[in-house]
């Protein structure tokens, strides 16, 4: 399955669908590299509000994610987080340490424009 | 197989998605909250994927459970892999053989109730889990 990538001006924004394994998290590893050098985007919202389980996998690559994003100068933001995942990857001691969050679409577009304007 | 057992072989990364699909629709169907349903689901993929990296494929089975009036899941993760060498060892925080993962045992422990290992080297592993419905 197939993450969408859309592209909003400097942002690139890709929605986790519910049933991604783990070779899709690592093509939308690959793809969303690809295309923060192809776009010079400045920012990054990973949606995974359809997501129900995020495991192990699924976290260590988010936060590889955001990792090699910022390498690159740019910056991520997970949004949609359900509640109950949340819980879940607590008590699987996973943490997403060094990851910014929000709650939602709107609020992290919002945390990446704070950004963009402290930085110019 | 009994009515209600469900058997789910794990030999590719697919399969653990459908695995925690079924484990969070029996789960559902048993009065499950969102969490525990939450909670099952992940254990199932972390246990499928111990299974394909440690011993590239084996079983997952789901069960329904009854103790008195409790309803609950069972999950058995099965596999003739490589075996644990040092099972308290893989019980604790942090250890990893495989160099990626690691959280897998003891976080799959703190989402259940109820955690059992038996593991031989050379010969496989089992690892049957319970979550009660609260």
């Amino acid at each position: 399955m197939e993450v969408p990538i859309l592209k909003q001006g400097q942002v690139l924004i890709a929605t986790f669908q519910a049933a991604l394994s783990d070779a899709d998290l690592e093509n939308l590893r690959r793809g969303l590299l690809q295309q923060v050098v192809r776009f010079r985007s400045r920012g990054v919202i990973v949606d995974v509000t359809a997501m129900d389980v995020m495991d192990s996998f699924a976290s260590r690559t988010l936060r590889e994610i955001a990792h090699m994003i910022r390498l690159r100068g740019a910056e991520t933001v997970i949004v949609g987080i359900q509640p109950e995942v949340a819980f879940a990857m607590v008590q699987l001691g996973m943490t997403l340490e060094g990851v910014a969050t929000a709650l939602d679409l709107e609020e992290g577009l919002a945390y990446l424009i704070e950004r963009f304007k402290n930085i110019d | 197989m009994s009515a209600g057992e469900i058997r789910v072989a794990i030999k590719s990364d697919q399969d653990i998605v459908l695995a925690r699909q079924k484990g969070r629709a029996l789960a559902t169907e048993l009065g499950f909250s969102a969490v525990d349903a939450t909670f099952v689901a992940t254990a199932i993929s972390e246990l499928a994927r111990n299974i394909l990296v440690y011993a590239r494929k084996g079983d997952i089975t789901l069960r329904a459970v009854q103790r008195s009036t409790r309803k609950g899941i069972e999950i058995l993760a099965c596999d003739d892999g490589p075996g644990i060498p040092d099972v308290p060892l893989a019980l604790r925080d942090g250890f990893s053989t495989s160099g990626s993962l690691g959280l897998g045992l003891p976080g799959v422990r703190r989402l259940m109730d109820e955690f059992e290992i038996t593991s031989q080297p050379g010969r496989g592993t089992t690892v049957t889990v319970k979550r009660w419905r609260q």
